[in-house]
């Protein structure tokens, strides 16, 4: 057994300056569930093949199960809890209400970050290169018409921050 | 996991030093592959070195034409850069063919090559594998062997290397650069991934304490004939049963330079230089692609679940040798013509 030495790690997560003692082999998605009690990022398969725990990191969309708290000093992290204004949705969380975009739900924070990362990143044209580029996130329930429903009517600019 | 200690190298040569040339200590780059085997026991590290702070991260153009990806630049970064998209669009499309869009942006040039193989028993540790407990046994020869190899391999291992991203840079001719500590070496694409042999948990040439610190492209990139055909289970976020990377230098209907090299049926990236030989100075039709087809694929053995990815791969050569002369069909969203 290593002796347990930690690392003091600073995070923004979603705006707010977290300085925290870490043991290194931390997932970011524990810390974030565990430590700050964000717990709307989602723990589904916790080996990178389902999507649930994407955030999005100083930019861009990765996912919190393969990432090691350690190796983020200084980054700039936003969860589901962070994506809103205030009490008005983001756009993408409101078109998934309106297009119906999931069932059960817990797939649903890792798709909307996914979904606003993508729209970041400005690679998708059409609605098949929309599917593509969210391939990473999977719902069971089956609801991926809507989502991507959604996204599409975000990104035609149905939709205004 | 078991409990690991952690440093950050700010250099290559840091980066070594605390490597140390012991197997326990660990480079962790982008994470998306060595986390998921710390998590399944199948890696144990006494120390993961982080080298993202290492300036290996940007794309270069070389004073002999080529260009040279940074090992810590990310696959979505190498995939979607000008130079590239430009230059080397068959390299570009096989990284998008792979993973997903959140992996790639995690995800290293230098992690890509070092990725392993996602064999069900290899990741299985309740089960015997020789690439995780050499000497005891293959599950895979008599279990579920769907995904598995059917060239180079032997009774010893019949897993199958998974990435795509490597399959366009050994039809690329890649170099691949590496430092360690005694001083800079380089390896041509071909030598650095190697077959099962009597050694399946060795799965390429880089040594122990070695780092790659970037990946060199020669000039040609074959901008106007290529294709990346990939054949899985599902249309995206799934690895190849078989995935062929095809280029082709064409004058005068007449092909001057052929590369093919096949990935997810063997230990490594697979090409036949009889075959790409003997495409060299004919026509590109149907006849002469099925010889082509026959030549790569010659010796190949299938096992009960994968047998079919004989015939599969035999397809996939011949219908991405006519996707290759119409590179309209790389188009996202495109139907391939045949």
């Amino acid at each position: 057994m290593k002796a347990e030495k930690t690392h003091l790690t600073s995070l923004k997560i979603n705006g707010e300056d977290y300085h925290l003692e870490l043991l290194p082999w931390m997932s970011l998605l524990d810390i974030l569930r565990e430590k700050i009690h964000l717990t709307g990022t989602k723990k589904g398969c916790d080996h990178g093949q389902c999507g649930a725990c994407t955030v999005i990191v100083d930019g861009k969309r990765i996912l919190s199960c393969l990432t090691l708290g350690v190796m983020k000093d200084g980054a700039e992290i936003t969860t589901i809890e962070g994506v809103a204004d205030g009490k008005k949705l983001h756009p993408v969380q409101q078109a998934f209400i309106d297009f119906d975009a999931f069932q059960c739900g817990y797939c649903t924070p890792g798709q909307i970050c996914s979904a606003i990362g993508m729209l970041q990143e400005g690679k998708a044209a059409t609605r098949e290169e929309v599917q593509e580029l969210m391939s990473g996130n999977l719902c069971r329930c089956g609801a991926n018409k809507g989502i991507i429903d959604a996204i599409m009517k975000v990104k035609e600019g149905g939709y205004h921050e | 996991m078991n409990n690991f200690s952690y440093t950050k190298a700010n250099n290559v040569d840091q980066a070594i030093a605390e490597l140390d040339g012991d197997i326990r200590n660990k480079i962790i780059a982008g994470g998306t592959n060595i986390n998921d085997l710390l998590k399944y026991f199948i890696t144990k590290a006494d120390k993961l070195v982080d080298i993202n702070s290492i300036s290996e991260n940007s794309i270069i153009r070389l004073d002999n034409g080529g260009v040279r990806l940074g090992a810590l630049h990310t696959n979505a970064d190498t995939a979607y850069d000008p130079i590239i998209e430009e230059r080397y669009p068959l390299l570009s499309k096989a990284i998008l063919a792979g993973a997903s869009a959140q992996i790639r942006n995690m995800a290293t040039n230098g992690g890509n090559l070092l990725q392993r193989t996602r064999c069900y028993y290899f990741y299985d540790i309740n089960t015997p594998c020789n690439k995780r407990d050499p000497g005891s046994g293959c599950a895979a020869i008599s279990g579920y062997n769907r995904i598995h190899a059917i060239l180079g391999q032997n009774e010893n291992c019949i897993a199958v290397f998974p990435s795509d991203m490597c399959v366009a840079l050994a039809a690329l001719n890649a170099v691949v650069n590496i430092s360690g500590p005694n001083g800079n070496r380089v390896l041509a694409f071909a030598e650095f991934h190697r077959l099962p042999e009597d050694t399946p948990h060795i799965d390429n040439n880089l040594k122990h304490g070695e780092v790659i610190t970037s990946i060199d492209l020669p000039e040609k990139g074959f901008q106007k004939n290529y294709s990346y055909l990939k054949l899985r289970d599902r249309s995206s976020y799934s690895f190849a049963l078989v995935s062929v990377a095809t280029a082709f230098e064409i004058e005068n209907h007449t092909i001057k330079e052929a590369r093919i090299a096949l990935g997810g049926v063997a230990h490594k990236p697979w090409r036949v230089a009889e075959a790409e030989n003997f495409l060299t100075d004919k026509k590109p039709n149907q006849e002469n692609f099925s010889t082509a087809a026959n030549m790569i694929l010659e010796g190949a053995k299938g096992y009960e679940h994968n047998a079919f990815k004989i015939e599969l791969a035999r397809k996939a050569i011949i219908r991405n040798c006519f996707m290759a002369l119409h590179p309209e069909t790389q188009r996202p969203g495109a139907k391939p013509s045949l």
